[in-house]
């Protein structure tokens, strides 16, 4: 559509200023990993990968980044297994209270995630015999997301037109089949949102495996950035620069290859 | 004539022993008789000879290459022939290499746990180092050479303080965790409170405990750190003490003394004007930890000695009664008040900063020298400003740093009439109660807290600091004037926290009561917040006003 | 033949034609499981501590009694509880509803107009921000506000201690900054959803943009409107991310409720009093949805 040239004019200065308002804090995770003598200022003044030799020293650095794509992988995975099959049933079935119920889940779910819920967790992982363990973490983790996951999953089916699993029905195909070859083709694009969205939230959580991990070969790197403080409990800015860059790119990695190949996108019709 | 000479009989005899065989038995030598046959004629006394020559050697073949368990009498005896296996009672052994011996070792190999939030290259690396590279080692191999096959672990962990104790108190709970934990003092009472430990002596039985030798070298006071309700709960890991640190050469430029010690509230004071008309604006005089943001930093060196300087201890054990709005609180919060706000000694900023960053920007002030005095403890000494492995290092700390005592409010006016004051903190070792290995766990504890193992632990750090034993002090502090003035001079008058499950939250309403005086509260205002706040935690009947 | 093929025939009678009760049980049972496993009883045993005295440590460890509501009348005579609710609230109001759905919506609007490219190169960077996990995105905000050498001072040529004397406003722009992603992302699909009709035929007819947002745009895309409102009010009041940069502080001058659950149930292992601020806290989450979606619902008469 045309714009009047003021209209362009104040898009465009709009555009620029919030992109660097985004932009600016970002900027300094590239380049402290890279300086020799990193501050909080934003500076490269002495370019090495010192600061990635010295975070190299502790044995558990790699480790943990892996024990945080086991984790992150684990529950996205459980959600889109578990949710989408789940969002399609309330999709299409509408019983009494429904909207009321998922709600409610919603709401418990920011119970769950904050630390009063950190006894009730830990009794339950030890009554179920789940402690210090992968899958332990990844259903608590799993837990908690679901609600918001088929929330936003059943929005996605909502809007998928219901005559293919019509017909498909009348020709035989099972729910399964109509499930797997008709619909999760179709929100394939929002399966890999959530999964990502699921990755992410895991990926920086900090509680649940603290209270369930003990082992530290299964920490992930989200406790173990608080091994890079000193004695006095200050952070040092060289290895906490490096392993936080390392700690990043893998979900910033992961997002652009989502996007290029799906887009990133809510859609699907989000509709109260 | 000489008959062709062959090997006598017991060369021949050796020669077919184990090792010796497989020298002769070579592809070739299969085909031949294994016995040498006496082709010639020999005398009857060379036959007789020979004879018992054979016996004796047909004896000592039988007797190494198999020996009986009847010669086996106790573990860790030594045995000749790797890998063989036996019985001592009820106990299987087997015969294995530890260190240069070989010796009777029990089959069974116990694990043992240490816990502690320690990690090698980062917080309290020198625990970590120590445990790894010595305990360890050393004790896995003194365990061998008494037969005994033991594995430790160790969980190195780096998280926040409160973070590890809650791991630790989840595991407790659950009756799981760690065999040997690294626990701080004041965490026992909360801790023996809700039966997650229990004294040393129910754990592994009284005379077990006692008969150490340890104990002799463990100065009471200093046992005092473990212990709650008159039992001692674990083995202390040393302590500590505060004290005033001055910067000598800005004492001096202001026309102070350089030997100072005040002997009250207002001498500090007045030291402090002194310096801040006569040294350069961007010095700060005196450095007095307030607000929440440093934490138990600032119970611990700063309102807690005023307190306790004051004449009244923040937590009666007898009576069970919290200081309120008590003249003693009062009276600490007008030294305050008088620091930042009436006299503007202080910095007041550093106060208000998050977490350790005021903490460490006084730190790092003294240490260039910008700050001229500061209550702190003897790991500011230690660790901080350590001229080669601070985090603030301090070139002229050996020659240039005074040490003074903290006085109380006026001469006599300390808790127990005392004229200065100190508070001590320190952590140690306990024992799982659910712990399945008693017996190795005792020995293992007993090992970290000999003299060996706690000199060991000095020199991995570099420094040198107050142990729990008296024959590593005696020699090791003798070169380091700070530590020495501390055990000497401030131990004999320290105060610990008190042993309440409450204390932290009281601690926190306390370190509010200094963050608003700073921030230019009235003292009669803040006393009557806090004793409000106070009454709602603790219940009215709980705390004492007047 | 014909007449069974009909769309719509053999549905139940909750209008579902195409899943059989077998499978619909079938597809949500492990749902179902991980759920009330993981989630219901973890909340429903969270909100019986609250009635507690249960400390992790301490008499209350082993010996917890059911002490009713003697915790809720604790918080509501405890002015750091009543300090905590005004910290969240503005908080909540200023980050969500005020920055993260107006700057997502502006920026959907805006950028729909532009070109591919220069919307797939905002999208990043605004996404990104997003993604940084929490322990890593606390240390750039404590770099970026730096009194001494932060960026922020250096372009403004300032030496402002932001932290320390504008806490609060700055954990609010740092919150605005971390969570519009989603805004952004959801009210693109929105705006995408309009037909491109009516948006044609009111620029034929001379309106101005302001006009058709006020006139097409907003009313065509209220349920979005709606359930983006919902989701980012429950979630920012639910944000402990601030704690890693200010701990709550100066003092508590933003310890926002979850912070203040944090620190009762970390710092005090009091776990009775820490559940109970959690259960008041969902009951205002409760309260705020129903404000939300009755407001909604009322308009769209």
């Amino acid at each position: 559509m045309e714009k009047s040239s003021s209209e362009r004019i104040t898009s465009a200065l709009f555009v620029v200023i919030v992109s660097l308002f985004f932009l600016l804090p970002i900027a300094w995770l590239f380049l402290a990993p890279f300086d020799g003598q990193p501050t909080y200022r934003l500076k490269l003044s002495d370019p090495s990968f010192n600061n990635f030799r010295e975070m190299s020293q502790n044995p558990y650095a790699y480790r943990s980044l892996l024990n945080s794509a086991i984790f992150s992988a684990g529950t996205g995975l459980v959600i889109i297994l578990i949710g989408a099959p789940a969002a399609y049933v309330l999709s299409r079935v509408k019983f009494k209270g429904r909207d009321v119920f998922l709600y409610f889940l919603l709401l418990f779910s920011s119970v769950v995630s904050g630390s009063a819920a950190m006894v009730p967790l830990f009794l339950l992982a030890l009554r179920f015999n789940i402690l210090d363990t992968y899958h332990g973490v990844i259903f608590i983790l799993a837990g908690g997301l679901l609600p918001a996951a088929i929330f936003i999953l059943k929005d996605f089916t909502d809007s998928l037109p219901r005559s293919y699993e019509e017909s498909a029905k009348i020709f035989g195909a099972s729910s399964y089949r109509i499930l797997k070859d008709i619909v999760a083709p179709v929100i394939r694009p929002g399966l890999a949102v959530i999964f990502v969205w699921a990755f992410v939230q895991s990926w920086g959580n900090f509680l649940i495996p603290f209270i369930i991990i003990r082992d530290i070969n299964k920490q992930p790197a989200a406790v173990m950035m608080y091994s890079f403080y000193t004695e006095a409990g200050d952070a040092v800015i060289r290895t906490v620069a490096a392993f936080g860059f390392l700690y990043t790119i893998p979900v910033l990695l992961m997002y652009f290859y989502v996007n290029r190949k799906y887009g990133f996108r809510f859609y699907g019709g989000i509709k109260g | 004539m000489r008959g062709p000479r062959h090997k006598d009989g017991a060369t021949v005899m050796k020669s077919f022993t184990h090792s010796g065989a497989k020298g002769l038995i070579g592809k070739q030598e299969l085909n031949r008789p294994v016995l040498p046959t006496f082709r010639k004629r020999v005398s009857m006394k060379q036959r007789t000879r020979s004879s018992v020559a054979i016996g004796l050697a047909l004896a000592l073949a039988i007797g190494v290459t198999s020996i009986t368990p009847a010669s086996a009498n106790s573990v860790g005896a030594a045995c000749a022939k790797a890998d063989q296996k036996a019985k001592v009672g009820k106990v299987n052994v087997i015969c294995k290499q530890a260190g240069s011996k070989l010796v009777w070792t029990d089959t069974r190999v116990r694990t043992v746990e240490i816990a502690a939030n320690a990690i090698p290259g980062g917080k309290n690396s020198q625990t970590a180092s120590w445990i790894n590279n010595f305990v360890i080692p050393k004790f896995t191999l003194a365990s061998a050479q008494k037969g005994q096959q033991v594995k430790v672990n160790f969980v190195p962990k780096g998280i926040d303080d409160n973070a590890f104790k809650t791991q630790l108190a989840l595991d407790l709970s659950a009756k799981r965790g760690a065999d040997i934990i690294n626990l701080d003092g004041f965490w026992i009472a909360e801790f023996a409170d809700a039966n997650y430990i229990k004294p040393l002596a129910t754990v592994l039985g009284k005379k077990t405990v006692n008969a150490w030798d340890g104990w002799s070298q463990m100065p009471k006071s200093i046992q005092g750190v473990m212990s709650y309700d008159g039992k001692l709960f674990g083995t202390p890991s040393g302590t500590d003490g505060r004290i005033i640190y001055y910067n000598k050469k800005l004492f001096a430029d202001a026309g102070l003394p350089t030997d100072w010690q005040p002997k009250s509230w207002a001498e500090i004071l007045t030291a402090a004007q002194t310096l801040k008309t006569k040294l350069p604006a961007d010095s700060v005089p005196f450095q007095l930890n307030a607000g929440a943001g440093m934490g138990e930093a600032t119970a611990m060196q700063g309102f807690l000695n005023f307190i306790a300087g004051a004449g009244s201890l923040i937590y009666d054990n007898k009576s069970k009664q919290w200081q309120g709005n008590t003249k003693a609180v009062r009276d600490m919060l007008t030294f305050y008040n008088d620091v930042y706000n009436v006299k503007k000694v202080g910095n007041s900023e550093w106060q208000k900063l998050a977490g350790e960053a005021g903490r460490n920007a006084s730190f790092e002030a003294f240490s260039k020298g910008k700050l001229a005095m500061m209550i702190e403890g003897d790991y500011m000494w230690r660790g901080v400003i350590n001229p080669a492995t601070g985090n603030f290092k301090m070139a002229d700390r050996d020659t240039n740093v005074g040490f003074a005592r903290i006085p109380s409010q006026t001469a006599g006016s300390g808790v127990g009439k005392q004229n200065f004051v100190s508070y001590s903190g320190g952590g140690g070792y306990v024992v799982n109660p659910n712990t399945a290995n008693k017996a190795t766990t005792w020995e293992l504890l007993k090992f970290m807290n000999s003299e060996e193992a706690i000199l060991a632990f000095m020199s991995i750090g570099n420094s040198v600091r107050i142990t729990q034993r008296a024959d590593v002090n005696a020699v090791t502090l003798t070169s380091d004037l700070c530590l020495k003035f501390v055990f000497e001079k401030a131990i004999p008058v320290t105060f610990f926290r008190p042993p309440s499950a409450d204390y932290n939250a009281v601690s926190t309403l306390l370190q509010k009561a200094t963050a608003e005086i700073v921030q230019g509260s009235s003292v009669a205002q803040v006393a009557a917040d806090y004793e409000t706040a106070l009454k709602a935690l603790v219940g009215a009947d709980k705390v004492t006003s007047n | 033949m014909v007449t069974e093929i009909k769309a719509g025939s053999r549905t139940d009678k909750s209008g579902n034609s195409v899943l059989r009760g077998g499978a619909a049980s079938f597809f949500l049972s492990p749902a179902t499981i991980i759920i009330i496993i993981f989630l219901v009883i973890p909340a429903f045993w969270t909100i019986y501590l609250g009635i507690t005295n249960y400390r992790l440590t301490g008499f209350s460890a082993v010996d917890p009694e059911i002490i009713g509501l003697e915790n809720f009348k604790r918080a509501l005579s405890d002015p750091a509880f009543f300090n905590s609710l005004k910290v969240t609230f503005i908080f909540t109001i200023g980050s969500a509803i005020l920055g993260q759905a107006v700057l997502g919506f502006f920026l959907a609007w805006i950028l729909f107009g532009l070109s591919k490219r220069v919307r797939s190169t905002v999208e990043i960077i605004v996404i990104a921000a997003w993604m940084v996990p929490s322990s890593v995105v606390s240390f750039l905000w404590i770099a970026f506000l730096n009194g001494d050498v932060g960026t922020l001072n250096a372009i403004l040529g300032s030496q402002t201690r932001w932290l320390i004397e504008y806490p609060l406003e700055s954990i609010i722009v740092f919150n605005i900054w971390r969570g519009t992603a989603f805004s952004m992302l959801l009210f693109a699909a929105a705006v995408a959803s309009i037909p491109k009709s009516h948006l044609e035929v009111a620029r034929v007819a001379g309106a101005s943009r302001g006009q058709q947002l006020r006139t097409i745009v907003l009313p065509a895309i209220r349920p979005y409107i709606l359930t983006d409102i919902l989701l980012i009010t429950l979630w920012t009041f639910n944000d402990f991310g601030p704690y890693l940069i200010t701990s709550g502080g100066p003092g508590q001058e933003t310890e926002l409720l979850a912070i203040f659950v944090y620190n009762n149930a970390l710092r005090f292992l009091d776990f009775g009093y820490a559940s109970s601020i959690a259960a008041i806290m969902l009951l205002i989450n409760l309260i705020l949805s129903l404000i939300v979606i009755t407001t909604g619902r009322k308009r769209s008469k």
